[in-house]
């Protein structure tokens, strides 16, 4: 239910009032409500959950977290 | 697709196996909270996978099968008037009341529609003036800020013909709950990634203090779930009990502002009945005042109604991690997707369905 699925902003406009984005998942395109990501922009990647984008995944944070991955298993090889 | 598949890459999901062996030295029990986090396990295989020692119990978090059977009787009640156009996300349409299923009552002439969005609720209003269109708004913090748009939306644009019956739920009231129960073996809590990205962390710190209870943000994809756990264990081992955040793409210690404010404008919290659970105190979301006039549970007259459990459903026990869909002598047999005595087995994201879906059934 809580399934939120990655995809790329590729246009943003308004209507009636309301933010609105095309966002590309993977080749499907879908309008998502921006009203909670006024700062995002096109290009950028947004978690989507029923018809909302709720947070903009973060490029550096993604880049972090695998490279820690890395070295936490690196390190099992060595024992 | 990027955020994706570089959370699945094999070799790492192996190396970390192998480092979370050489860390474990007795038995752990951790808790993942959320259901979608259950499916992405049991789909993966990943408990399967884990030393021995570390005991994954599935949580209550999916909406669809907490829904106390009493409000889906309501729900179903508001679906056969003939002046209702009845809205649900899509799980919901098949989950049993006391007497058939949404599906049923469609078939019957009941005007139910699945929508994707609760914004597509405000056209259809907007385009059926002679109806009432009500909303079945289920979900955890991640869902409320969409459900609560709807309303918002509603007052503003002047659609005075919408309604929602309101079911949400949310989560930390629910994990004191386990946590105070006096059978509970949860030691660790993987803390469910999407309701985080809302609401952030910061309401979980006092509860991993007061119960001395790690609890580790995690996110929905294998290395995501691995390295939840990994953390969970890191400090279980090592005698601390702290919030960590291992979904940091996607998950800030605030959270959303935007989406909390939103929240707090629409919706207070209340008492909330969890099917198998029992009540809650403050473990739900209800309409503010100010939209009474959109409160179905206000605008329909819906006293009166009996509900009744089906007797051989242990799905209680399960949604509380105390006992494992294989556990129950109807799973596979009597109970299964098709044939579901509760809402474990019909939703996608309960426990018992994932268990079946990925075959666990064929293995006793």
């Amino acid at each position: 239910m809580c399934l939120a699925v990655p995809g790329k902003i590729t246009e943003l406009r308004e209507e009636s009032g309301v933010a609105l984005a095309r966002v590309d998942f993977g080749g499907v395109a879908r309008d998502a409500c921006m009203a909670y990501l006024p700062e995002a922009a096109v290009g950028d990647y947004v978690l989507v959950h029923v018809g909302f984008a709720i947070t903009r995944l973060d490029e550096e944070e993604a880049a972090k977290t695998l490279a820690t991955l890395k070295e936490l298993g690196e390190f099992s090889e060595l024992e | 697709m990027k955020y994706i598949d570089e959370f699945r890459n094999l070799e790492l999901a192996q190396s970390l196996l192998l480092r979370l062996r050489a860390l474990v030295t007795r038995p752990w029990v951790v808790m993942e909270v959320c259901g979608g986090q259950t499916h992405s396990i049991v789909r993966y295989g990943l408990d399967e996978l884990l030393p021995k020692e570390i005991e994954l119990a599935h949580g209550p978090g999916c909406p669809v099968c907490v829904t106390a059977l009493e409000l889906i009787d309501r729900a179903h009640a508001l679906a056969r008037r003939p002046d209702v156009i009845f809205c649900s996300f899509g799980d919901m349409l098949r989950v049993p009341g006391s007497s058939g299923d949404l599906f049923q009552i469609r078939s019957q002439g009941g005007d139910v529609r699945v929508v994707y969005s609760p914004l597509e609720c405000l056209k259809l209003a907007r385009a059926n003036p002679s109806k009432r269109v009500v909303f079945f708004a289920i979900g955890f913090e991640t869902t409320a800020p969409a459900n609560a748009m709807s309303v918002w939306q509603a007052r503003a644009q002047g659609i005075d013909n919408y309604a929602m019956l309101v079911s949400h739920v949310t989560v930390p009231p629910a994990m004191t709950a386990i946590l105070e129960s006096p059978n509970n073996r949860v030691q660790a809590f993987l803390g469910a990634g999407h309701v985080c990205a809302v609401m952030g962390w910061e309401e979980y710190e006092p509860l991993a203090a007061r119960y001395r209870v790690p609890i580790v943000v995690t996110g929905f994809e294998p290395l995501d779930l691995l390295e939840g756990i990994f953390r969970a264990v890191e400090q279980l081992e090592g005698g601390r009990h702290e919030v960590v955040n291992a979904y940091s793409r996607a998950v800030s210690r605030s959270g959303n502002p935007a989406a909390r404010q939103m929240i707090a404008q629409v919706f207070e919290p209340c008492d909330r009945a969890w099917r198998g659970i029992g009540v809650i105190p403050g473990s739900g979301y209800r309409l503010r005042e100010e939209f009474a006039r959109f409160d179905a549970a206000r605008i329909f007259d819906l006293q009166g109604i009996v509900s009744t459990e089906p007797e051989n459903c242990i799905s209680g026990l399960i949604l509380q991690g105390a006992r494992r869909p294989s556990d129950c002598a109807a799973f596979g047999t009597a109970c299964t997707p098709e044939t579901p005595l509760g809402a474990t087995m019909v939703s996608a994201e309960g426990a018992c369905a994932a268990y079946y879906n990925y075959g666990r059934h064929l293995a006793r």
